[in-house]
């Protein structure tokens, strides 16, 4: 089962505590065993024999006993949160780390929305089904298992009844996880769909109330609601006849065995003091019974949740780093594509097909193409965000599959399509690229991408807060902020992601002056749908259908190139395209 | 809360009903086993006596033989002296005793199930209110508060919520009237014992207070840093490649062991201290144990109570404990469910868009629908959301119906903010917006928005196919018009190559289709949605020029008839416009056509030159001006 799989691996490391755990939960256990037997005694031996002096003595060792009991359930029960809550966390940062492992495209698989869930509310329902089980379960299972032993031990003739109960409890509990485990499954993954659809309501809140789609939204999420009720209300009607079933077997074993004990007694073939110790394990029983119980309802959605935060937990990275990575013996920013083609599984067409050309130190290289050409895929197997399909991508003269990725993207600074900036301040988001740079370096890069302006208007200046993916600043002023970023990364390899189509013509042409003097010397490999960008270029690979459609100079490709000039056409004023 | 609970009156008075039934059950049975093991110890002790004589005369004889403690249980039980243990009122007791309990497990299974629908409904009820809720939220709300913070309170927190609901009050409500139903009968069997177990309710109170009100500090302090957990793992996952890209993952992972030791830290505290209340219960119970094991052995032994009423007080005591222990278990829970709670209803009071002054008054009846455009006028308009920072100052603006009118100027003028105020996402500070002569703040919201239609630079798609993410437009469109949607912004070019066409799947991240082709999408959906005024906001900016000529060409056709704003860099894509407005710090600076514009030499003009500055410069400026 994947929860003691999951569970077996995050205990291992508190092995030592669990041994304390073990120990005091037994101490535990045989204390509350002891109490019901001294108070046997003290009937036994005390009431019906009229010893007083006995039961004051009996009395005192119950209450030291009972002292020590409470001491070392306290320290078990801090011993106990300590481990469940360090299992959760470490948990919480394995299904982290795991995800950060995966590209894009893995991630995009399981789905943020689904992602997120796993992280944190799995995570939640294991952790609290395991800090239960080392506090309660452990100590209801012993200390329930032990009185069950010492009831057959007073009363063995009334052994055959008390299996006979355990059985059906048994047949209960197995009938009730086969129920209640699919609903806590579909419990779980109706989450993910709530939190998907909470989430398309919370980033799409714009397109859906300009739609006057309010309404529709309402619809969706009401669905996954009703879902979520409907499955939840399945789970707990089960567990709503679980509980009193499982008491009333307990009180109606009671009963029975009040009469076969009582026909027992009369025939003087146990002794009354033993009827009444047994009596008094049965209901140690029953009492531990009902603690563990209202642990093992918390099972089922446990059990559901394991299952997922296993399947981040085991998934494989489709990239990983080779075993001995091969260190380029220089950064010069050459990047080589050598017959590569690229398809996504299963798909009919591939993405990019027999592409071969060089981007070398200090040059410019432009990568143009048509709405859905390729470019971005292009730029992701030079990043190693997804590996070729064919033929090899070389950086810095080593194939990327041979290099470490955290040390080729030490090589590269990236500006994304979508320009991202994290919650925090603009001089936050700067420093991603390079934690140690100073203010200076800052402004010098802000300067670049002329961003000093308002960078210097905002509240704060480099301290101005920016909210998550930079809502609060221009689409425009995002961009700049992001090119910003990686001017300061200062690298041998720059990729721009056609990242100035939000800028105005005027700030783009000086944003590309200012970066022509920054990277002098690196290769810079860039898509644009622009002329004025396109042709700042050195090189020009065109894209027309994921394979090369010409490739080299303007004035060649104008002159030799079809979907170049289409590309083109309009932009460089009506007249001159003509 | 009141509102939650609306309907559900009559189910929580069955569930306090059966509740209360359920446990007078669980009471009683008990009681009648004691009175069972009194029915055969009676006939355990007259079986040793000699048959034939009166209980004085045995009661007599035990004491002459110094059975003092004996005889007084002869004298108190009732004891028939030679009779044996009676088999057929055990019998009768017993079975007595089988339907109490049967009756009780039934009457229990009906409360769990009407609570577990109440509690279900309740936070069905909780969800919808919040879903309600984000709906009539201002964007504003969205644009400043993490999405993950957000989403935590609306999953995890009403998830914990829902625990508290369905573990708490119900078996709460049991395990009290427990308790109570316990004391009730110990104080009918031994007063005096009772009153002795009775001490300790009120420490094993004021215990259970203290621990549960410092548990909770920490209970709050563990949701709220459970959402901000959520936040920066949807936040991570959200800018995925540049994470990975600027090699932050150590960083990232730094930043989440952190959080993640914190939320640890809190939720270890909370649990230990609610972890506590059992084993200070227990004790409790145990001291209660052992004080009745001696006063009941000594009043036993003196006489005063039978042996069976000790048993059964015993077994009292012991029943005792467990609904005092589970009282404590469900404190805790209620507790923690009330942290949620709080941060639920803090996102349920959150405050909303203003109503609109008139809701669809006469005035909205004027407004015809879309006939020929309509006509839009900002007058003076100013806006700001720091006070010392205004984003647009005093901006006049015409846009007569069927005319295109374009909105230039330089990054961060405030362009995009003037689409804010247009679709009414915010709401104008200073002066006026007017829609065929009536003031917007005349108008509700909706009645605005239905005369718009927008394409915007963020290009938002559900999950969902490429066909429902395009009839998202218009509410009841036919598959014909979806597709002939399609085709006009040439969304039908790319489907054709998708595995499942126009039933492929997009996931919020649309990794299938390019950001061109998710551009594309949203034109086809502001087609199909046919209004009388057209916004695009950079809507073609990742597409390609000659899709976008053709795009051009066909809002070309859907312009006439309608108004439109178009907002582009791309000059070429707003040379066509019948007036251009150029927009600067929040005004507008200049207005006019093309030629006009570049006429006057002033920032118009500069912005086109600023395309011109291309290396191949001899090629642009050839430029002979508009040829048409």
């Amino acid at each position: 089962m994947a929860v003691v799989r999951l569970l077996s691996g995050f205990l291992r490391p508190h092995a030592r505590s669990l041994a304390v755990i073990a120990v005091l939960t037994a101490v535990q256990a045989v204390g509350n065993l002891y109490l019901p037997s001294l108070n046997a005694r003290i009937i036994d031996d005390g009431v019906l024999v009229g010893d007083s002096g006995y039961i004051w003595r009996a009395g005192a060792a119950m209450l030291g006993v009972s002292l020590v009991l409470s001491v070392v359930a306290l320290i078990a029960v801090r011993l106990a949160s300590r481990v469940a809550m360090a299992v959760g966390a470490s948990m919480r940062e394995a299904v982290y780390r795991r995800t950060l492992d995966l590209s894009e495209q893995e991630l995009g698989r399981f789905g943020v929305p689904s992602l997120v869930t796993r992280n944190v509310n799995d995570v939640q329902q294991v952790q609290v089904f395991l800090q239960m089980l080392l506090t309660l379960l452990l100590m209801s299972v012993v200390t329930g298992g032990g009185a069950l032993v010492m009831a057959v031990y007073y009363g063995p003739q009334l052994s055959l009844l008390v299996a006979a109960a355990l059985l059906v409890m048994a047949v209960i509990m197995v009938v009730m996880l086969a129920v209640v485990v699919p609903a806590f499954r579909s419990v779980q993954e109706r989450i993910d769909r709530l939190n998907r659809v909470v989430r398309e309501q919370v980033t799409g809140a714009r397109v859906i109330r300009a739609f006057l789609r309010t309404g529709d939204a309402a619809a969706r999420y009401r669905e996954v609601n009703a879902d979520i009720t409907r499955a939840g209300l399945r789970a707990n009607r089960a567990f709503a006849v679980v509980l009193p079933a499982l008491l009333g077997l307990v009180n109606l074993s009671n009963v029975g065995l009040t009469w076969f004990g009582g026909r027992l007694v009369g025939d003087h073939r146990m002794t009354f003091g033993s009827l009444t110790a047994f009596q008094v394990y049965i209901l140690q029983v029953l009492l531990y019974m009902g603690i563990g119980v209202s642990v093992v309802i918390l099972l089922p959605r446990a059990v559901a949740s394991a299952e997922r935060i296993s399947e981040v937990v085991d998934a494989r990275p489709g990239s990983v780093d080779p075993a001995r990575p091969t260190v380029p013996q220089e950064r010069t920013g050459a990047v080589e594509f050598r017959d590569v083609s690229f398809g996504y599984p299963g798909s009919r067409r591939p993405v990019l097909a027999g592409l071969t050309f060089t981007v070398g130190p200090g040059r410019t290289t432009a990568v143009v193409g048509g709405t859905g050409s390729g470019k971005t895929t292009l730029l992701h197997l030079v990043l190693r965000f997804c590996e070729a399909t064919d033929g090899t991508v070389a950086v810095d003269g080593v194939d990327v599959r041979q290099q470490a990725a955290e040390q080729l993207w030490a090589g590269i600074a990236l500006v994304p399509q979508t320009a991202f900036l994290f919650a925090g301040t603009v001089a936050e988001n700067l420093r991603m690229a390079r934690p140690g740079a100073t203010d200076k370096e800052l402004w010098h890069a802000l300067e670049v991408a002329q961003a000093v302006e308002f960078v210097a208007a905002m509240p704060g200046g480099l301290d101005a807060p920016v909210e998550q993916g930079g809502r609060n600043v221009s689409g425009g002023q995002r961009q700049r902020l992001a090119i910003a970023r990686a001017v300061l990364r200062r690298s041998s390899l720059y990729v721009f992601d056609d990242c100035f189509s939000a800028l105005d013509p005027a700030t783009e042409a000086r944003v590309r002056a200012a970066l022509r003097a920054e990277t002098e010397g690196a290769a810079v490999l860039i898509t644009t749908q622009r002329a004025a960008t396109i042709m700042a270029a050195d090189d020009i690979i065109v894209l027309d259908r994921g394979a090369v459609a010409g490739q080299g100079g303007h004035d060649r490709l104008m002159a030799e190139c079809a979907p170049y000039r289409e590309i083109l056409a309009g932009q460089l004023g009506v007249g001159a395209a003509l | 809360m009141r509102a939650l609970l609306a309907g559900e009156r009559l189910r929580l008075v069955l569930v306090a009903w059966f509740g209360a039934a359920s446990v007078a059950c669980l009471v009683a049975g008990p009681i009648l086993l004691g009175s069972a093991t009194d029915v055969l110890f009676r006939g355990l002790l007259g079986s040793e006596l000699q048959a034939g004589q009166t209980r004085a005369q045995a009661v007599a004889a035990l004491r002459a033989q110094g059975r003092g403690h004996l005889a007084g249980m002869v004298s108190t039980m009732g004891v028939v002296p030679g009779e044996g243990v009676d088999v057929g009122r055990l019998g009768r007791v017993l079975a007595l005793a089988t339907a109490v309990f049967l009756l009780g497990a039934v009457l229990g299974w009906a409360q769990n199930h009407l609570m577990a629908g109440i509690a279900m409904r309740v936070v069905y009820r909780l969800r919808e209110a919040v879903a309600a809720k984000l709906n009539r939220l201002p964007l504003r709300f969205f644009d400043t508060h993490p999405h993950g913070e957000i989403l935590s309170r609306v999953t995890n927190d009403i998830d914990n919520v829902t625990t508290a609901l369905q573990e708490g009050p119900s078996p709460l409500l049991t395990s009290v009237l427990t308790v109570v139903g316990l004391l009730g009968v110990m104080f009918w069997l031994s007063p005096l014992l009772a009153a002795a177990s009775a001490v300790s309710i009120p420490v094993v109170i004021a215990a259970l207070l203290v621990l549960a009100r410092r548990s909770a500090t920490w209970f709050a302090r563990q949701w709220d840093l459970t959402g901000r957990l959520n936040a920066m793992v949807e936040e991570g996952h959200t800018g995925h490649a540049l994470v990975l890209a600027f090699g932050r993952r150590p960083a990232r992972l730094a930043e989440f062991a952190r959080r993640n030791d914190e939320l640890r830290e809190a939720g270890f505290r909370g649990q230990y201290l609610a972890g506590l209340s059992l084993p200070a219960v227990l004790f409790v119970g145990n001291l209660n144990y052992v004080v009745i094991a001696v006063l009941g052995g000594y009043q036993v032994s003196t006489g005063v109570i039978s042996l069976g009423a000790v048993q059964a007080f015993i077994q009292f005591a012991r029943r005792f404990t467990l609904p005092v222990a589970q009282v404590a278990g469900q404190v805790n829970l209620i507790q923690s469910g009330r942290a949620s709670a709080a941060r639920v209803f803090e996102l349920l009071d959150a405050e909303e868009e203003p109503q609109a002054l008139a809701e669809g008054g006469p005035a909205a009846d004027a407004l015809p629908r879309s006939a020929g455009g309509h006509r839009v006028e900002l007058r003076k308009v100013s806006f700001r959301f720091l006070p010392d920072r205004p984003l647009i100052e005093d901006l006049s603006l015409v846009a007569e119906p069927g005319r295109t009118v374009a909105i230039v100027g330089p990054t961060g003028a405030g362009k995009t903010t003037v689409v804010n105020l247009l679709m009414r996402f915010y709401e104008v500070d200073g002066g006026s917006i007017l829609l065929d002569g009536v003031d917007y703040r005349e108008l509700t919201r909706e009645q605005v928005r239905s005369r718009f239609g927008m394409v915007l630079q963020d290009t938002w798609l559900f999950a969902g196919t490429i066909r429902e993410n395009i009839a998202y437009g218009r509410e009841g469109a036919t598959a014909e018009e979806v597709l002939a949607a399609a085709r006009a912004a040439h969304v039908d070019d790319f489907v054709g190559s998708l595995p499942d066409g126009y039933d492929t799947l997009l996931d919020e991240e649309a990794s299938v289709i390019s950001t061109g082709q998710r551009q594309l999408l949203t034109i086809a959906r502001a087609f199909l949605a046919d209004p009388g005024v057209l916004i695009l906001d950079e809507a073609t900016s990742s597409v390609d020029v000659r899709t976008e000529a053709m795009i051009r060409d066909a809002m070309e056709k859907l312009r006439d008839g309608r108004t439109s704003f178009v907002i582009a860099h791309r000059l070429a894509t707003v040379r066509d416009a019948d007036l251009i407005a150029v927009i600067d710090a929040g005004r507008v600076v200049e207005q006019g056509t093309h030629d006009e514009l570049l006429a006057q030499k002033g920032l118009y003009h500069r912005l086109h030159a600023g395309q011109a500055a291309t290396p191949n410069d001899a090629l642009v400026s050839a430029e002979p001006g508009p040829s048409n």
